[in-house]
Formats: C-alpha cells, structure tokens, sequence
C-alpha cells in the first residue's frame, strides 16, 4: 500500500510531468504530441475514479507534501466533493481533448502544454487545502487559459483576450487582499486551520473578517460569472476556438467549486460569529445571474454566443442550489454539475462543426444553404438542446426537478419556482428557434445531392461529431444511474454540511 | 510608520485602480502593476510590521519576526511579474491587431473632434 498515500498528488503532478514533457518535444511530430497528451488526459479517468471511490465512504484522504502536518504545510484532501470534481474534469478533458487532436490543436503552438497545464491548474484548485494554495493554483489554470483562449490568434479573440486577461488580473489582486486579510487576523492560511479560528473571530476583528470574506466571494463570483461579473464571460467564449471553449466549460464550476468549499467549511453553521456570511447574497445574485443569462440566450445572434450565455444561465441554476444552503439543494446542484458542464461542452463542440458546414455564414442565425450532414447534426443538435434546457427525460430535467423539490421549504419557493421554470421555457423556446432557422429556414434551391458541392461547406466527420455524441453518452448515463449518482451527491452535500470531519480529517493528523 | 506604510499602499492601491480603469491599455497595464506593487505590500505586512528582529531562530534573538508573508509575497511578486509581462505582450499584439491602443479596439478621433 505504499504506493496507494501518494494517490491524491498524482491527479495534480501528471499533467505537470507530462506539460514540460510536451515542452521539451515541442519539435518532434505531431501525432507523438497528441498521443502524450491524450495518454496523459486519459489516465486521469481511472486515477479519478479511484480517487472516488476511496472517498465514496466518506473518508478524507489527506497527503502532507514534503510531510509537514497541518496547519504548517500545504495538504491535499480528497473528499467526495473533490473527487468528484476530478471525474468530471478528467471525463470532459478526454473528449474535449479527443475533438482537438482532429485540427484545431494546429492553429498555434503548444496546445497540448497549455492544455495539460489547465488540468494541472484545474486539479490542484480542486485537491488543495490551503487558502494561498488555492490562489496560486488559480493563477496556473488562468496563465494556461490565456494562453488557450488566444490560441490561434486573430482580431477578435485578441480583444476578447485582453478584457478576459486584465478582468482576471484584478481579481486575482482582490483574492491576495482578501487571502492577507484573513491571515493578518488569525495566522493561518489552512482552510481547515481557518475553519476553527474565525469560529473564535473576537468582535473587534469582525469587520475586517466579514469584508475578507466577502472579498474572496467576489473573486469566486468573477470566476463562476456571477451577476455582476459576468461580462466578460460571452465574449471571450462566443471568439476562442471550440475544443477551448469546452474546456472552459468546467472553468466557471471551478468558481462555483471554491464558493462550495470556502462557504461550507470556513463559513458555515458552526462559525459562530462569521456563520452563514453569504446567505443574503448568493442566492439572490443566482437568481438574477440566471435570468440575465436566459435574457442574453434569447437575445444572442450567434450558435456560440448562444451556448456562452446558456453557460452563464447554467452558473445561474449551480449557485442558486448552492445559496439554498440545504443538504437537498446542494445535492441537486451537485448531481446538476457534470450535466451542465457535459452538455455546454457538446453545444459549444457540436456549433463548431454546424459553423464549418455553413461556411461563410459560420454559426451566425441567418437562413443559409442546406447544409452537408444536416440530418446528424440536426439530431445530435436536438438532443444537445433537450439536455442543456433541461427536458425530461435527461439529467438536466432530474437536476432541475431536485433543486425545486429541495426549494419547497426555503422563503425564497416562490422566486426559485418562477424563475427556473421560467428560464427553462425561455430558454427551450429560443433553442428551439435557433434550430428551426438554421436547420429548416435554408434556401432550398442549393440541394447537396443535385447541385456542386461549395467547397466552403465541409460536411461534419465521424471524428468530430463522436466527441459531441460520446458527451451526450455521458449525460444519458447520468440519467440512467441517477439513483446512485444523486445518492452519492446527497452523501457529497452532507458531508459538506458537517465541516467538523474535514477539520478533524486535517488537523488531526499523526505524523507517519 | 504604521500609518505612513498604510498610506502607501492606499495611495498605490488608489492609483491602480484609477489607471485600471482608462481606456488605453498602457495606463491599464501600469495601473495593473500599481495593483500588484500595492498588494505585494499589503501582504508583506500582514505579519506585522517589526524592526531589526530575525525571521528564523536564532539564540539571541529577543523576538522574531514572521516569516511566512514573505514567502507568500515572494510567490505573489513571481507570480505578478510573469502575469505584467504576459499583459504587456498582449497589449502590444492587441495594438498591432486593432491598430490602436483603445482597450475596446475602437477609432475615438470622430469622438474626440465632435
């Protein structure tokens, strides 16, 4: 078993090892780069579902780097929350990596560095148990994303890049503030070392431990494109390339993550006078996050731009179950997870080949030529829509129907009912348009079978669409095993709600 | 030399912000750095601010002094110095790309001569 205590540092020390390897073979072919890259992406799937299932009993795996006990070092800890974010991550990196390799990862250089160092990032922020540890893990996966986002190159995607690169910026300054802030009043940096001292916060340092708190909110909320921070979330997705674009899929949840674990361990129940500091906020904001979201759906005037603001609506579903507060609300914003990062993946994959065979009217909503392959594509597109606006009978519909289940005793029923319910019927109806006008709407006089094929409309491979498909086989088998998946979420939300077992799981460590 | 260590970084802080938020990304970027210096300060106090003691042990010593902000600033300072470069790169490419140095990308002379 001496192998197994360095489980929980490989899931963050692989992707690493393998970026400087694909550094150092930066000049060697192309398809020795690519089978690294999705060696290395592909093993994270079984080391994560490892992972999972040694928390699935509710242990928390702790591993000491360099064996300094906490609070003096930095620990990682596996929990069911964090593996379960690993699994996601891992599932959605294989695929979105599997639709790079067929080209896109050509448009510039080091794809496949800036990518493995994202998962890197990615997996660190969800592993670390140390508040300054988190920080700099969001700087690694934010470097590798500025990188990704402005892979490629190009007018837009520069812009886009800029506002994306100096908004994150600031909020990185914010979270240094705020990590300081909480370190200049009670001298620790451990999140479960945290945990215990602001539950003993004296009243004169109150202020200055509620600002610090909330400070670090509005860092998560910049990440997770909360209300009012979301702005730069459409541009610079409707403008990066699609594999990017997927990836980034499971960026926002890293915020919507870190709002989780701050929130439930430092800040929850049992943290006497700093306790519930978020209740008056998240939900609320969620609330208008979602409808701002569904308004900027209905109002998009492309395929891509669509899916970035159904990404901003879906943050708008995560954190409202995560502000309900309740074991049932947290679980069904858990089990909500996967399926929202999957599905907006597959839309921003699949609007990617629909803009290839459209050719020059790209995934603008404009009626085009009928386009090569639309049937498929068609197909996959109907499918992709009922499950990213939550139609039964997929995930999304079991997610959705748990946090309104899990809303009936909060005093916010009646505003979450109305508002989800809502949303979703805007946004199935605005899906449903930019279906009919794209797939239907077309000129009918450019058949692909009589007339010459344009060469502008590349018609959608196997290669591209299996990603898309494999990612919808993904969210049908959320659907098909709900009853154990939303029964380990719910284990996954009760645990969250007992922060005692993490401190204890931490703090009470013995040097081996 | 608490207050005046203070006004420092609310001065440095102010005028990041205030830089941050023009329209040209060369203010921008400076008014970035402006942030990070002042942050990197901020920080560093943080373990409160004492004169002439050593950060590890020592037999003498009367007292010490903290010494882990140092090494979180000295993270963050890497750590800001890489991101101020990247920035800087990018705004050149942006400049090359749009062809001027609005941070929208937009022509403002039919602004300014109205």
């Amino acid at each position: 078993m001496t192998g197994f205590i360095h489980l929980p540092i490989l899931p963050v020390v692989l992707p690493l090892l393998s970026g400087i390897m694909l550094l150092a073979l930066r000049n060697r072919s192309q398809s020795l780069q690519r089978g690294i890259s999705m060696l290395a992406t592909l093993a994270l799937v079984p080391l994560a579902i490892t992972l999972l299932q040694t928390a699935s009993d509710g242990t928390h795996l702790i591993y000491a780097l360099g064996n300094w006990v906490a609070p003096y070092g930095i620990v990682l800890v596996v929990d069911r929350l964090a593996a379960w974010m690993l699994l996601t991550t891992a599932l959605l990196a294989a695929f979105v990596l599997l639709y790079a390799i067929r080209g896109s990862d050509t448009e510039g250089r080091h794809f496949h560095v800036l990518f493995q160092l994202q998962l890197f990032g990615l997996n660190g922020a969800f592993l670390t148990g140390d508040l300054f540890n988190l920080f700099v893990f969001f700087e690694i996966l934010l470097l590798a994303s500025y990188g990704l986002l402005l892979h490629g190159g190009g007018r837009n995607r520069v812009k886009a890049g800029l506002h994306y690169v100096v908004i994150n910026l600031v909020g990185s300054t914010l979270f240094l503030f705020a990590v300081g802030t909480l370190y200049g009043v009670t001298g620790t940096l451990n999140m479960a070392d945290l945990a215990v001292k602001l539950a003993q916060t004296p009243p004169e340092n109150l202020a200055l431990v509620q600002s610090a708190g909330l400070l670090l909110f509005a860092v998560f909320a910049l990440k997770a494109a909360l209300l009012p921070l979301y702005l730069w979330l459409p541009a610079a997705y409707t403008h990066t390339s699609a594999p990017v674009a997927a990836l980034f899929a499971i960026m926002t949840k890293v915020g919507a993550y870190s709002v989780l674990r701050v929130y439930s361990l430092m800040f929850g129940d049992a943290a006497g006078p700093v306790a519930n500091l978020l209740d008056a906020w998240l939900a609320p904001l969620a609330l208008v996050t979602l409808v701002l979201g569904t308004l900027g759906v209905l109002a998009s005037t492309s395929l891509r731009q669509q899916a970035a603001y159904l990404v901003v609506a879906s943050i708008g579903t995560l954190l409202l179950a995560f502000g309900l507060g309740t074991v049932d609300s947290v679980a069904a914003g858990l089990y909500y997870l996967p399926h929202t990062t999957f599905g907006a993946a597959a839309l921003f994959l699949l609007a990617d080949s629909i803009s290839r065979a459209r050719g020059p009217l790209a995934d603008h909503f404009e009626s085009g030529p009928a386009m090569p392959g639309a049937r498929v594509l068609g197909g996959l597109f109907f499918v992709v829509a009922m499950a990213t606006t939550g139609l039964p009978p997929l995930a999304g519909f079991i997610g959705k129907f748990m946090l309104l289940k899990a809303a009936i005793a909060s005093p916010l029923m009646v505003w979450v009912w109305s508002v989800v319910l809502a949303t979703g019927l805007v946004g199935m109806t605005a899906l449903a348009r930019s279906g009919s006008l794209l797939f239907y709407r077309t000129h009918s006089v450019t058949s692909p079978h009589t007339e010459p094929e344009p060469d502008s409309l590349i018609p959608p491979t196997v290669a591209t669409l299996m990603p898309v498909a494999c990612l919808l086989l993904l969210i049908i088998g959320l659907t098909v095993w709900a009853g154990p998946i939303s029964s380990y979420a719910t284990a996954t939300a009760a645990q969250l709600h007992a922060p005692q077992q993490y401190i204890e799981a931490v703090l009470g460590m013995d040097t081996p | 030399m608490e207050a005046l260590i203070a006004l420092v970084i609310g001065v440095l802080t102010a005028g990041g912000v205030f830089l941050a938020l023009r329209g040209t990304t060369f203010p921008v970027v400076l008014g970035l750095t402006l942030l990070s210096y002042g942050v990197n300060l901020f920080l560093f106090i943080m373990g409160r601010l004492a004169i002439g003691v050593p950060p590890v042990i020592r037999t003498a010593a009367e007292g010490y002094t903290d010494p882990l902000p140092q090494a979180l600033v000295l993270t963050a300072i890497v750590i800001s110095f890489g991101m101020t470069a990247f920035v800087i790169v990018l705004a050149l490419k942006a400049r090359s790309e749009l062809g001027n140095d609005d941070v929208d990308g937009l022509h403002h002379d039919e602004d300014r001569h109205r």
